[in-house]
């Protein structure tokens, strides 16, 4: 166990490497001068010259990588040029926001997929099957952004029951908060319910066939005492573990669901700031996302791994 | 089923608004909030609240008392002094003075990326006269200094706290405005708090105001109407039929003081020569006759916007009369296109990303095919696009520009062949002299002069075809009173008050 | 062939088939079958109602709606086809050499890969169409690369379980070259699940290009993509819905027609799926 979470700790470490040049890379060979754009309307050469220095503009490649990296290396992931705030605290700000989406989505998608799973499984090849998996598809199938402005739509515009958009604190005003998030939630939520019920279909299939089930059965159990208390906790785990990993795809899809509602979270805050050439925070906000990321698979591969016993050999 | 119910008991909740706070809607998210820095539109609106001015506009752009109460120029047009209110303080209790004003040119002047150098390039000095009497020293006339003073150049911050927070003054501004910096959540919210020890107390009605930046205009609209919001800025020119029906609701309509055009690169680059339209003045001239701009504007635009062939709208006391708007003739700009020998010239039209480039960008595509043209739309991203124009990498470019209360500030940096937004790289001696004439009389009449001479021959050249000059559409609250719609679109927070 | 006969006799797939064939050809006569020209506009009819003379109405400055989501399903199906093909071109041969290799190049090529794969999939496209400028081509491009690292992953994976083969073994004893090897018996043995990823990988590039269009990033005007229409449509919801839903619609039918071709042929090569 040891050995192998070592191994698996000292690979993120070359993972992390090339993750920076990436992001690096990527964002200080778009085209468009940031000192140009940053200086706005009026253009001052005065001004486009100073934010050139100021952003390392005429020094090489390599060098504003070192510059940068030695940053990240002491915690400072630069300024946002724009509005001239840290980027660790833009980050901080927007985490709870992000998390709080990403979390209602991911029970949102629990709640539908696991339970859409249980029952397509539960009643193989009937209706209900073909429903449920017709549901996976339509999730997996909609373009998030589109039925966000459908939502607003039905719900903000015709009906007038959610608000279109916008965001509170939770700790402000809880019940405006959850108004405001019950739309993207479902949103984001959607399509990762049509993954989770296609695992928890699967794995529902397999433990429902398992001996262990078989023998509960001919003890003469409910079918639902059979399916909740046997089949479905042994087939809970992979999905879950599955579920983990699909934050990733969450953070990907936040970031149109924050732009259709717009949430100010990561998502709008990458989005924005790639369009107005602010590197130091897209380059942090990737960086940090990308190592939560790569943080919750290390999790997830050692909690399968321990609850794996014929992995430990 | 039930979710909904719950929903819906939410949503009436949170639409009891607070009398007392005033909330309103931004189209884009404010840049930093420090008045040498700063440099968008939307910023300006924070501002307006936040911080007060040496001077202001009022409804008809003439330039009014605000913290200066009166001023006079030397015989010799270069010494402008200026009387200061008195009384008045900075957020933090500093008071305002002469010493405080001087710092804040200063401060304007030197500090490292400051955006407000060049609008105030020609203050050579500051004296202070007495506590209330201020006297800045020019290295020439310039006319347009009292406009500029009217917008961030003039705008005062607390010397105490700009020196004790130096480059980080932005995060949280000290100013004399009737609301005070409270806190600020990027692309979520700036929130103030009434400033009890304003001068013009008894013009402030409302305890707080909250920003919130939502950039799409439809999201913006819908929490108007849930009552999520008091007043937006830039509806949606296609929503005004929609919400005049609703009485709970106003539209106010402003004409900017800016413009939207396209540029032509006429001497930028080597580009220039290699173009039909920037080799020949006759193409650019049929391409101008080729467009309907009343057309332009109500499809591009749903009608919301004063049609214009200049720098400034004809409703300026300074738009050029010898220079009046061209009537479409598709003949004519086919005649001119076969003179020139290129009957079916291909030009390539950069436009930025944005909805309303895109939209003009297409219907002026469609009019100008009439004529012969054959345009191809590039669209760019605007950070993109905006380094293309610089470097010259462009034949037309569809540009929008946000206007200064001063014609000076909409013309001058673009034509002018040094201006560092001149992106046609358009420079002629005449137009040039012309400019400096207008910058340098305090006349109105001499400077109308100087206009005509610039427009008739800017008219002739066409570096820059000048399209229209959008509304401003604010809609709010129907028992929201006290609005002054003043040309520069900036929220004046003085007298709003919510019946 | 017997796989074939499996996908047909599954009616969702075939379904599937079906749609996805309706839409190339749709995408293949738009010259003969739109009822307008795409980009004529008409300024007597902006934001127009769907009538008669315009089945799904019109848009914002007076062009057919459907006549644009005709021409529209060519730049679908282009970017879903030409940056999974991109991906695929890119990825095989990645994933062959880190899987055949081993060693330093397996390790350099899967932590790259790891790198990747650890921004999300959308912000990696974004940065990198933006990073090329915005075009259909450089959209395509730019959701090619990022979905590249699955391609590589999944080929490596395959290699390394079909390199301890019997067969592979028996044709390195006879003293075959190493890549000789790995594209005749390594090679043919993978493609089934290369084919299945690269089938659902179609359905997701056509949503990531329709999200690029939707940011701005993707399709240009005034040329049609069902994305940049949506874009345009959202200015519009209230005043004109149909300008929003028809679009969306599109997508929806495509990228499902994709996903349930997906699952078939998951079914139909794949023995361990057939439940």
């Amino acid at each position: 166990m040891g050995r192998y979470l070592v191994r698996r700790v000292g690979l993120l470490v070359p993972t992390l490497f090339f993750v920076t040049l990436l992001i690096f890379g990527l964002q200080q060979l778009l085209p468009g001068d940031p000192a140009v754009i940053l200086a706005g309307e009026d253009r001052d050469p005065n001004v486009v010259a100073y934010l050139r220095t100021k952003l390392h503009l005429d020094e090489p490649f390599a060098v504003r990588y070192a510059y940068w990296l030695r940053g990240v290396a002491k915690g400072d992931l630069g300024e946002s040029l724009r509005i001239q705030k840290p980027v660790t605290e833009l980050i901080l700000e927007k985490l709870p926001v992000t998390l709080e989406l990403a979390v209602l989505a991911m029970l949102v998608a629990l709640a539908i997929g696991v339970s859409a799973g249980v029952l397509s499984a539960v009643f193989k090849d009937s209706p209900i099957d073909y429903a449920a998996r017709v549901f996976a598809l339509w999730g997996l199938s909609t373009p998030n952004f589109w039925l966000g402005i459908l939502l607003i739509l039905l719900f903000s515009v015709q009906l007038g029951w959610l608000p279109a958009s916008g965001y509170l604190s939770p700790a402000e005003d809880l019940k405006g908060n959850l108004a405001a998030m019950v739309m993207p939630a479902f949103v984001l939520g959607n399509a990762l319910a049509a993954v989770l019920m296609r695992h928890t279909r699967s794995a529902m299939i397999e433990a429902l066939s398992a001996d262990y089930v078989r023998t509960a059965r001919s003890k003469g159990l409910k079918q639902a005492v059979v399916v909740l208390r046997h089949a479905l906790p042994n087939a809970l785990m992979p999905v879950i573990t599955l579920g983990a990993l699909e934050f990733g795809a969450l953070l990907s899809g936040a970031v149109l669901t924050e732009q259709v509602f717009s949430i100010p979270g990561f998502g709008k805050l990458i989005v924005d700031a790639v369009f107005n050439r602010d590197y130091a925070v897209v380059q942090g906000v990737v960086l940090f996302t990308a190592s939560a990321y790569m943080l919750l698979n290390l999790l997830a591969d050692v909690a399968y791994f321990l609850v794996n016993p014929r992995l430990r050999t | 089923m039930k979710r909904i119910v719950f929903a819906f008991a939410f949503a009436l909740f949170s639409s009891i608004s607070f009398a007392q706070t005033l909330r309103i809607g931004l189209a884009e998210d404010p840049d930093v909030l420090d008045p040498t820095r700063a440099r968008t539109f939307v910023g300006r609106i924070v501002f307006s609240a936040l911080c007060d001015k040496l001077f202001d506009l009022d409804e008809k752009l003439n330039i009014v008392p605000m913290l200066a109460t009166s001023q006079s120029w030397s015989a010799d047009n270069k010494q402008l002094t200026l009387k200061l209110r008195p009384g008045v303080t900075f957020h933090d209790g500093e008071k305002f003075d002469a010493a405080a004003v001087k710092y804040n040119l200063e401060r304007h002047k030197t500090m490292p990326g400051s955006n407000r150098r060049g609008e105030l390039a020609s203050v050579a000095s500051v004296d202070v006269v007495d506590p209330l009497t201020v006297r800045i020293n020019l290295s020439a006339p310039f006319a347009p200094l009292l406009a500029t003073l009217t917008d961030r150049s003039g705008m005062m911050v607390s010397p105490r706290a700009a020196q004790a927070e130096g480059d980080k003054f932005g995060a949280k501004p000290v100013c004399s405005g009737p609301f005070k910096f409270v806190e600020r959540v990027a692309q979520d919210r700036i929130v103030l708090e009434r400033y009890d020890g304003y001068w013009n107390r008894k013009d402030i009605h409302f305890q707080k105001i909250i920003y919130l930046p939502i950039v799409d205009a439809t999201v913006r609209l819908a929490n108007l109407r849930s009552g999520q919001l008091d007043f937006i800025e830039r509806l949606a020119p296609s929503d005004v039929p929609n919400l005049k029906s609703d009485s709970r609701f106003k539209i106010s309509k402003i004409v900017e003081i800016g413009y939207q055009g396209i540029d032509f690169n006429v001497g930028k680059s080597d580009i220039s020569q290699k173009h039909p339209l920037g080799k020949d003045a006759r193409v650019r001239e049929a391409f101008e006759l080729a467009l309907d701009r009343q057309g332009i504007v109500q499809v591009a635009m749903d009608g919301e916007a004063e049609v214009g062939n200049q720098w400034v709208a004809p409703t300026n006391r300074y738009y050029a009369k010898n220079a009046p708007i061209p009537k479409r003739d598709v003949a004519k700009a086919k005649k001119l296109l076969a003179e020139a020998g290129v009957p079916n010239p291909s030009v390539t039209l950069m436009t930025p990303t944005t909805s309303d480039a895109q939209r003009i960008a297409q219907v002026v595509q469609a009019m100008v095919k009439e004529a012969g043209f054959e345009v191809k739309i590039q669209s760019t991203e605007f950070a993109t696009s905006l380094n293309l124009a610089d470097k010259g990498q462009y034949e037309a470019y569809v540009l929008a520009w946000s206007g200064r209360a001063d014609p000076d500030g909409n013309l001058h940096t673009m034509l002018s062949c040094k201006g560092p937004t001149n992106y046609s790289g358009y420079c002629n001696q005449e137009v040039e002299r012309a400019i400096d004439e207008s910058r340098t009389s305090l006349d109105p009449a001499k400077r109308a002069e100087a206009y005509a001479k610039v427009a008739a021959q800017v008219q002739k050249d066409r570096p820059i075809i000048y399209l229209f000059h959008r509304h401003w559409l604010w809609a709010h609250s129907a028992k929201l009173t006290g609005l002054r719609t003043v040309p520069d679109g900036m929220v004046r927070v003085q007298g709003l008050k919510m019946n | 062939m017997e796989a074939l006969r499996i996908l047909l006799r599954r009616k969702g797939a075939l379904f599937g088939l079906l749609v996805i064939g309706l839409f190339v050809l749709v995408a293949l006569l738009a010259p003969w079958i739109a009822p307008h020209d795409p980009l004529a506009t008409s300024w007597s009819a902006v934001r127009k109602a769907p009538s008669a003379a315009y089945l799904l109405g019109t848009d914002e400055i007076g062009r057919d709606v459907l006549s644009r989501i005709i021409w529209g399903a060519r730049a679908s199906l282009l970017a879903g086809v030409v940056s999974v093909s991109l991906s695929l071109l890119l990825g095989l041969p990645i994933g062959l050499l880190a899987g055949y290799l081993g060693g330093w190049v397996d390790a350099l090529i899967s932590r790259m890969v790891d790198a990747m794969l650890a921004c999300p999939f959308l912000i990696l496209a974004i940065a990198l169409a933006a990073f090329l400028g915005p075009s259909l081509t450089n959209a395509m491009i730019a959701i090619g690369i990022s979905a590249t690292p699955i391609f590589v992953r999944l080929t490596r994976g395959q290699v390394l379980a079909v390199k301890v083969e019997d067969y592979v073994e028996a044709a390195r004893a006879v003293g075959n070259s190493r890549l000789r090897i790995a594209l005749r018996h390594v090679l043919p043995n993978i493609v089934a699940p290369l084919i299945v990823q690269a089938t659902l990988a179609i359905a997701a590039a056509v949503i990531a290009e329709a999200s690029l269009s939707f940011l701005g990033l993707g399709q240009q005007p005034p040329a049609p993509s069902w994305g940049s229409m949506l874009n345009t449509a959202k200015n519009y919801v209230d005043q004109a819905p149909w300008m929003a839903i028809w679009p969306g619609v599109s997508i929806f039918l495509l990228v499902l027609s994709f996903n349930l071709v997906g699952d078939g042929l998951r079914d139909a090569l794949d023995p361990r799926h057939r439940h």
